[in-house]
């Protein structure tokens, strides 16, 4: 297996670092893969372009930034116009046609409603970014559904692991349609 | 307790190392790129026993961290920029009073507010020279989260050992991005502790008194014994005096003591080195770049090692000097403009040999940096 690379972009306050912290954390605490989380941010407290990068491979990581990530994700067109161009050839990028109006591009792009189904379907717009990583989840194929839930069930309190497991499998879904 | 295997920030693997080592007082203000550290323990110590104190400001941090010891606590304080150059005058006083103590600087861009969240190298000659007159000091530092854990036990063990404040030099790539934690069970690593007097209460205590082996009991301050500290140059019972002969012997000691015990400070990592023609030599983040390219190199049949500094001071000269002088070409691959590009010039029979492969931009020197670099060196085109 090759190393696969993915940068979640985004706002400051939109939960990409979180989704791309508890993929990273599966990957390695229960696959037992090898991956590395790295992230950029302005002084901002909130707004802002913000971005992080993962890593995941069978192999030890010594360079922890992605120049050219196999999947990018952006939920903001400012963090869609800084980026759209960094994906590998043959690479995609998932976007939500609700936050970005997508250019042309040699990437495939995939743009899923993710925001307007998990309200929909979870009624919470906070499991945006939960969703998204259902998203990632399905696509990227490099880390088991179960190994995440297990992160959910380690690092949040009880009553928010059903809405998040609910809002991970939309995404999944949104995939498979 | 058992291992325990956690996907944690460097920061965070910081903090576990100082747990481990047995720390149980953390005095700080918080500043980005280190805020985690002060965070977290402040969440940690009080489940312990310990003690979190949030200061007014980065020099009262300092202060009460050398109090704290000396009263017989295990300290530590986490800063950056601003705040380390605020520190040093304590640090200054934590040399002279022989007081044990660690301070993370998590390292973003300087000079002054400089660039908070963005990495940098850049106080590699601040840690050294930061506080005022003649002084020797221990700087370390990590390149990935496991090294960090460990390297932070390592600089309490020092500082016990030697009565000295232990600086780790982190780097907000390192202190910020998360990998693998591998946390051993209790005991698995060494831990010194606190070297205490058998000098029974109500007897004369020497505070300044060596044993034979050079090392200096200690006494909680306001326990069992009355004695003085100061910050001015002391005798035996702590009490300043400006005789030349005390005042050189003194400063003798406060510098021999850590130039004079390499073996026990001086830790480095070697990879390819046997019969590399070019040597790497880097530190911290910028030397996961260097392995990088080392691995890559390697592919190609190219002979590239690295030298990995984890102890920066008191400066690995003859590693350095060794290694360097068997090579056909040394590259120093740092985020500052050529800090320990000088010292590992100044420690070779070729200066003009050896490269610097730097970036003062806010970003991590990356791939293509060092190979381009390294395809100028060695020959092969521009």
């Amino acid at each position: 297996m090759d190393s696969y690379k993915i940068v979640f972009s985004g706002s400051g306050g939109q939960g990409v670092i979180t989704a791309a912290i508890v993929l990273a954390e599966a990957a390695v605490v229960y696959d037992k893969l090898h991956a590395v989380q790295a992230q950029s941010y302005g002084p901002e407290a909130r707004g802002g372009a913000t971005r992080s990068d993962v890593i995941i491979s069978d192999e030890k990581i010594n360079y922890p930034k992605v120049s050219s990530p196999n999947l990018l994700v952006c939920l903001t067109q400012e963090a869609y116009n800084k980026f759209s161009n960094i994906v590998m050839p043959g690479g995609m990028i998932i976007t939500d046609p609700k936050y970005v109006v997508i250019s042309k591009s040699d990437a495939t792009q995939l743009e899923l409603p993710m925001y307007d189904t998990v309200v929909e379907k979870v009624g919470n717009p906070i499991c945006f970014n939960t969703c998204m990583l259902g998203v990632v989840v399905k696509i990227s194929n490099m880390v088991k559904v179960e190994s995440i839930i297990k992160v959910f069930e380690s690092r949040m309190p009880q009553k928010f692991v059903e809405i998040n497991i609910k809002a991970l499998k939309v995404g999944m879904e949104l995939v498979s349609k | 307790m058992k291992e325990k295997i956690k996907f944690v920030q460097g920061n965070e693997a910081c903090v576990e190392g100082a747990l481990y080592a047995g720390c149980n007082f953390f005095a700080g203000y918080p500043i980005t790129p280190s805020t985690e550290i002060a965070e977290l323990l402040a969440a940690r110590l009080p489940q312990s026993g310990g003690k979190f104190i949030q200061m007014e400001d980065e020099i009262a941090s300092m202060c009460a961290i050398i109090g704290a010891s000396l009263t017989g606590s295990k300290t530590m304080t986490a800063t950056s920029g601003p705040g380390f150059s605020l520190k040093q005058e304590a640090i200054g006083y934590a040399i002279m009073a022989e007081i044990p103590c660690v301070i993370a600087n998590v390292q973003r861009g300087g000079p002054s507010t400089g660039t908070p969240t963005h990495v940098s190298q850049g106080d590699v000659m601040q840690a050294r020279w930061g506080t005022h007159g003649d002084h020797a000091i221990v700087a370390m530092t990590a390149s990935n989260i496991q090294d960090v854990f460990e390297i932070t036990i390592e600089a309490f063990n020092i500082a016990e050992t030697f009565r000295t404040p232990v600086i780790l030099l982190f780097d907000e790539v390192v202190g910020h991005m998360r990998e693998k934690l591998v946390i051993p069970e209790k005991e698995k690593l060494q831990v010194i502790e606190r070297l205490r007097t058998s000098v029974p209460p109500g007897t004369d205590y020497h505070p300044y008194f060596p044993r034979k082996d050079g090392r200096l009991p200690m006494s909680d301050f306001g326990g069992e014994h009355r004695y003085n500290v100061t910050g001015l140059f002391h005798d035996m019972w702590g009490f300043p005096t400006d005789k030349p002969e005390i005042v050189h012997n003194l400063m003798r000691h406060l510098v021999d003591k850590i130039e004079n015990d390499p073996k026990h400070i001086c830790k480095t990592k070697q990879y390819f080195l046997e019969d590399a023609k070019t040597v790497l030599v880097s530190y911290g983040a910028s030397a996961r770049t260097a392995l990088e390219i080392v691995n890559y190199s390697r592919m190609r049949d190219r002979k590239v090692g690295l030298l990995e500094l984890q102890t920066i001071w008191p400066f690995p000269k003859e590693i350095v000097s060794k290694i360097c002088n068997q090579a056909e070409r040394v590259i120093v691959v740092e985020m500052n403009m050529g800090q320990v590009l000088e010292l590992v010039r100044a420690n070779v029979k070729n200066p003009e040999k050896v490269y610097l492969c730097n970036r003062y931009d806010g970003n991590l020197v990356n791939i293509d940096d060092v190979k381009n670099v390294l395809r100028v060196v060695e020959g092969r085109g521009i």
